[in-house]
């Protein structure tokens, strides 16, 4: 060999193709870990994967942004995936239609209500006004949300964490929650899933079953425009209280 | 595949632009998502490669979030500081919004039901 390991490791760490091996190498692993125990919540293979490689990349001193360099491939596929939820959802169209005023209703009360108590509790608990308006938009998918909080003067890279952690806690909770409250219609999951956890929501949905899926990829794109229409006209009461 | 990524592709372009063009608050991929839908009502049924692709694509649905959330490095400073607001906000608002958008829904699609 006539090059040492460290100047291997100079190399791929900082070529695109290191880090995005990792991304699905890290995804791959999580996942294999939530199927063996057994798809318990506490495994969810989001937060195992992001454990995973933001533990690697602080113990090898490797930015986020040089990480991002490879990850970006992964994260550009979420645009078309968005795109892609329109056949699931053309597919429950007849139902999706019955089901018209209870899912505008529904979607209008689920909205206000994620947005408002997200900032009312971080408000009552003396977070600072950045944080509290990095929370407004946390219940939709990322890249309204970052657009939205960068308009209204939260911080567009940390709503895209509370985003996904929102995510990742609605796919964990969903299940035993509606358990709980006794909701066993696949249609009205997939609706709270999709409203309040997004993709993330989604994802969990459709593994309860493709009706529970393309309600939520509706709830999903519903929420993220009424967010976006909503948050800016809230805007003037939350800055008198936050000041 | 090839034909079925290229809808996907150029329905998120369309919307994009759209979204440029009239400085929308909506980012390009949803409104490409409403556009798609609106051609699929229009055929009247799903391309069996697009079916095939989409499938696909949104079984590793959650595998594309792991970008963005690694970004929680970047945040450390914060959330170690702000950890009781951040963690009771999200908690308690993401229960709340699953279930007034369930209790909501299931209470009206009953009433619906009956009517």
């Amino acid at each position: 060999m006539d090059k040492s390991i460290s100047d291997i490791w100079v190399y791929l760490a900082t070529s695109p193709l290191l880090w995005l091996t990792a991304t699905l190498l890290a995804y791959q692993g999580a996942y294999w870990v939530f199927q063996r125990c057994g798809g318990h919540p506490l495994t969810n293979p989001v937060l195992l994967a992001v454990l995973i490689l933001a533990g690697i990349l602080t113990v090898t001193g490797v930015s986020y942004q040089r990480y991002f360099e490879g990850a970006q491939f992964v994260h550009f596929l979420l645009g078309p995936a968005t795109v892609a939820l329109a056949v699931p959802l053309y597919a429950q169209f007849r139902k999706v239609r019955e089901m018209a005023l209870p899912v505008t209703v529904a979607l209008v009360a689920g909205s206000l209500t994620a947005i408002a108590s997200a900032m009312a509790v971080a408000y009552w608990l003396d977070g600072s006004p950045a944080t509290i308006l990095s929370l407004a938009p946390k219940s939709v998918t990322t890249p309204i949300a970052m657009g939205i909080a960068e308009r209204v003067g939260g911080l567009a890279s940390l709503t895209a964490v509370l985003v996904v952690l929102t995510g990742i806690l609605g796919a964990m909770i969903a299940t035993p929650l509606f358990r709980l409250m006794g909701i066993r219609n696949h249609a009205v999951q997939g609706m709270a899933m999709g409203l309040a956890s997004h993709g993330l929501g989604t994802a969990r949905a459709f593994q309860i079953s493709e009706q529970a899926g393309a309600f939520s990829a509706l709830a999903m794109g519903l929420n993220g425009l009424l967010t976006a229409v909503l948050i800016p006209l809230l805007m003037p009461v939350v800055h008198r209280l936050i000041g | 595949m090839l034909a079925a990524i290229s809808i996907l592709l150029v329905f998120q372009l369309i919307g994009e632009v759209i979204a440029l063009a009239f400085s929308l608050p909506v980012p390009g991929p949803v409104i490409g998502m409403a556009l798609l839908f609106a051609a699929l009502v229009l055929r009247r049924q799903i391309p069996g490669q697009l079916q095939h692709t989409a499938h696909s694509l949104l079984q590793h649905l959650s595998l594309l979030f792991v970008p963005a959330g690694t970004g929680v490095m970047l945040h450390t400073q914060r959330l170690t500081n702000e950890w009781l607001p951040i963690v009771a906000s999200l908690l308690i608002s993401t229960v709340l919004g699953l279930a007034v958008t369930a209790v909501v829904m299931s209470a009206l699609a009953h009433f619906t039901r009956k009517h």
